[in-house]
């Protein structure tokens, strides 16, 4: 167990474009943190260059206090799981666990006795004389997470490990890595593309894209204070909505709708508007005026896509709240989230 | 689907005939001796000559200076196509670990170049490869018979091919797990590469066995021959009105037969087994 420090860490594959651009994070001993961002974001990258199996272009990684750039992934004191698991094929499960902990020169016996306490943990001792053709994706899964655990490194490196099971099968698999990590305290940095996953896993969330870090936090941080339009778009489902407005000394227009805001950022002109699809609630007062296009039925909720003023706007809605063809909406003034119009970055409304 | 009727059945055992039957009438007329075979001509039923021609055939010394047997020839047989799959194995595993694994600027213009080897068969640079053979003092020895013919382009194609189909995670993991360059072919890629070593090594002992041309060159001492080379030698031998022995040859001709077919059989098991059970 290790804390693990990244430091204006860069790196350029062939000299063009940074895959990934001077990012810095600190994770400490224990945390669980969750790398996520569209495809090509370079977060196996990253990933890839804290396991040794990339080089560094630039900047430092430090695990447990000591600068590892130069040292192979074997003396780094890490394990991996990766998307398609990667395990030996012709070697029993048993094998496969224990390749790591042989090339170490552990004792036989200390072998069988890490080997069949990972399989306990994971269920997997029916299987232990198997080849992993024989097993289920799920089986598979467990067999890769077992053999970053017999191995007791410093941290675990996920690179999407989840991607290849099916939605079900995701969720449970889910919940055992959260608690296993919980249960073991190893550091541990898990790269997905899926924003649920990174809020249900993670103590902190590195929102990364083109490279750089758009956002570190919490998952309710970041949730509920997304320092970009990016981020604010990226995190949660439905996505928060986006619309252009006009800021005037406190107050909010949006098309012919006006808001007043007693703490609104000092900003006058043009911005971007956030606001998340279940803080738009139907009111009879005043409010955002829009005309219903369609909706989506999920059961617990439904989703009511409107239109106003050419901005699309969607919104969260209880299955009980009867509808009509043109709704208006009301917004806690503290829910709604003001970006740059040109940067997209947040302007703080403290 | 088709149904199989009776003259589908009729073809296959017609293509049976011709395969199987020249097979057959040679080896029942190593059955029988030299004068009945000499007047009667080619046979097609069981003689009584069984043992007599064989055990013959396997201990009597032949030749010129008397110090080959058929078994001798066997064994130099076996030498030479066991020497010869192993030998192009173990090299072209090598080379194409080092093409895929080793990623060195150049490894495509090495590949190439290794691939033009394939138009400089043993036949063309016999001559070169001969004198540096003398040179090096290696005429008459089971080193020069083997070493000159192992360097291989189509088993370095195949592995290459092979190598380059293996997931990359494999790799990444086993260096995490702590196995070195050495380890990661030992323990994992020569394992998984068993079905494509065993289809190599059916082609290159067959191809090994069956040399005629370089062995002739390279050794002139009977106590060398190949089998494939004795055949020949015993319908040599005879001299003034002594009837030629094709009783003997015939039965040469079948022992110099069995072994690739014996290869191909057992390591077509194997074969099969490796192909529906993807290892990979
Ligand atoms: N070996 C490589 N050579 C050159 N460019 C590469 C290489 N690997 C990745 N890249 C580039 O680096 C960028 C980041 O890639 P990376 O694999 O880290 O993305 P990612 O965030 O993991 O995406 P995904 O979610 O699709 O896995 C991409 O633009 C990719 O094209
Ligand atoms: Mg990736």
């Amino acid at each position: 167990m290790a804390a693990i420090e990244i430091s204006s860490v860069s790196k350029s594959y062939t000299g063009d474009a940074l895959a990934v651009d001077n990012v810095d994070i600190e994770i400490e001993d224990g945390e669980f943190i969750v790398l996520v961002g569209p495809s090509g974001c370079g977060k196996s990258t990253l990933l890839r260059m804290v396991a040794g199996l990339e080089t560094i272009t630039e900047g430092e990684v430090k695990i447990g206090g000591k600068v590892v750039n130069k040292k192979d992934p074997a003396e780094r004191d890490i394990a991996m799981v990766f998307q398609n698991y990667a395990l030996y094929p012709h070697m029993t499960v048993y094998n496969n666990l224990a390749y790591g902990l042989k090339n170490r020169g552990t004792p036989k016996a200390e072998i069988a006795a890490r080997v069949n306490e990972a399989a306990r943990m994971l269920e997997l001792e029916p299987y232990l004389e198997r080849k992993p053709r024989a097993l289920s994706g799920g089986q598979r899964q467990r067999v890769a997470m077992g053999r970053a655990i017999v191995r007791k490194p410093a941290a675990f490196l996920f690179d999407e490990p989840l991607s290849n099971l099916d939605a079900k099968l995701r969720v449970s698999m889910r919940g055992e890595i959260k608690h296993l990590q919980k249960r073991l305290g190893t550091t541990s940095i898990y790269v997905t593309h899926d924003q649920l996953e990174a809020m249900t896993l993670a103590d902190r969330l590195v929102v990364l894209n083109g490279g750089k870090i758009e956002q570190i936090g919490t998952p309710l941080d970041v949730y509920h204070k997304p320092a970009s339009t990016f981020v604010a778009n990226f995190i949660g489902s439905p996505a928060m909505n986006l619309v252009e407005g006009k800021l005037t000394g406190g107050q909010l227009m949006i098309g012919d709708n006006s808001m007043q805001f007693s703490s609104a950022p000092p900003a006058d002109g043009p911005v971007t508007v956030g606001i998340r699809p279940e803080d738009l609630q139907p009111t009879t007062g005043t409010g955002i005026k829009a005309r219903l296009d369609y909706v989506e039925e999920l059961g617990a909720t439904r989703l009511a896509h409107c239109m106003t003023d050419g901005e699309r706007l969607t919104a969260a809605l209880s299955p009980e709240i009867p509808l009509a063809d043109e709704l208006t909406f009301a917004v806690l003034p503290e829910k709604v989230h003001f970006y740059d119009h040109a940067t997209g970055k947040r302007l703080s409304n403290a | 689907m088709h149904k199989t009727t009776f003259s589908d059945h009729l073809i296959l055992l017609f293509g049976v005939f011709i395969m199987v039957g020249p097979i057959f009438v040679a080896f029942m007329t190593s059955t029988h001796d030299a004068i009945d075979v000499h007047m009667k001509g080619l046979q097609v039923a069981w003689g009584d000559d069984f043992v007599d021609t064989y055990k013959e055939v396997l201990t009597k010394k032949g030749g010129f200076t008397g110090d080959v047997t058929g078994a001798r020839m066997v064994m130099n047989s076996f030498i030479l196509g066991i020497g010869f799959a192993v030998g192009k194995i173990v090299l072209s595993m090598l080379a194409a670990y080092g093409l895929v694994y080793f990623r060195s600027r150049f490894s495509t213009l090495f590949f190439w170049m290794i691939f033009t080897t394939l138009l400089l068969p043993l036949e063309v640079r016999i001559l070169p490869s001969y004198d540096v053979m003398t040179k090096l003092g290696l005429v008459n020895t089971y080193t020069g018979l083997i070493v000159p013919l192992l360097a291989s382009a189509t088993g370095t194609f195949f592995f290459r091919q092979f190598f380059k189909s293996v997931p990359d995670e494999l790799l990444e993991a086993a260096r995490i797990d702590g196995a070195g360059p050495f380890k990661f072919f030992i323990d994992i890629l020569v394992p998984l590469s068993k079905t494509m070593i065993a289809a190599i090594f059916i082609i290159m002992f067959v191809y090994g066995w069956n040399q005629y041309l370089w062995p002739m060159i390279m050794t002139n001492e009977e106590s060398f021959y190949t089998l494939v080379r004795g055949i020949k030698q015993i319908l040599l031998v005879w001299v003034g009105s002594q009837i030629p022995e094709y009783n003997q040859a015939f039965a040469l001709a079948v022992l110099a037969m069995l072994p690739p077919v014996l290869i191909v059989v057992i390591f077509q098991s194997w074969f099969i087994k490796g192909l529906t059970e993807s290892d990979k």
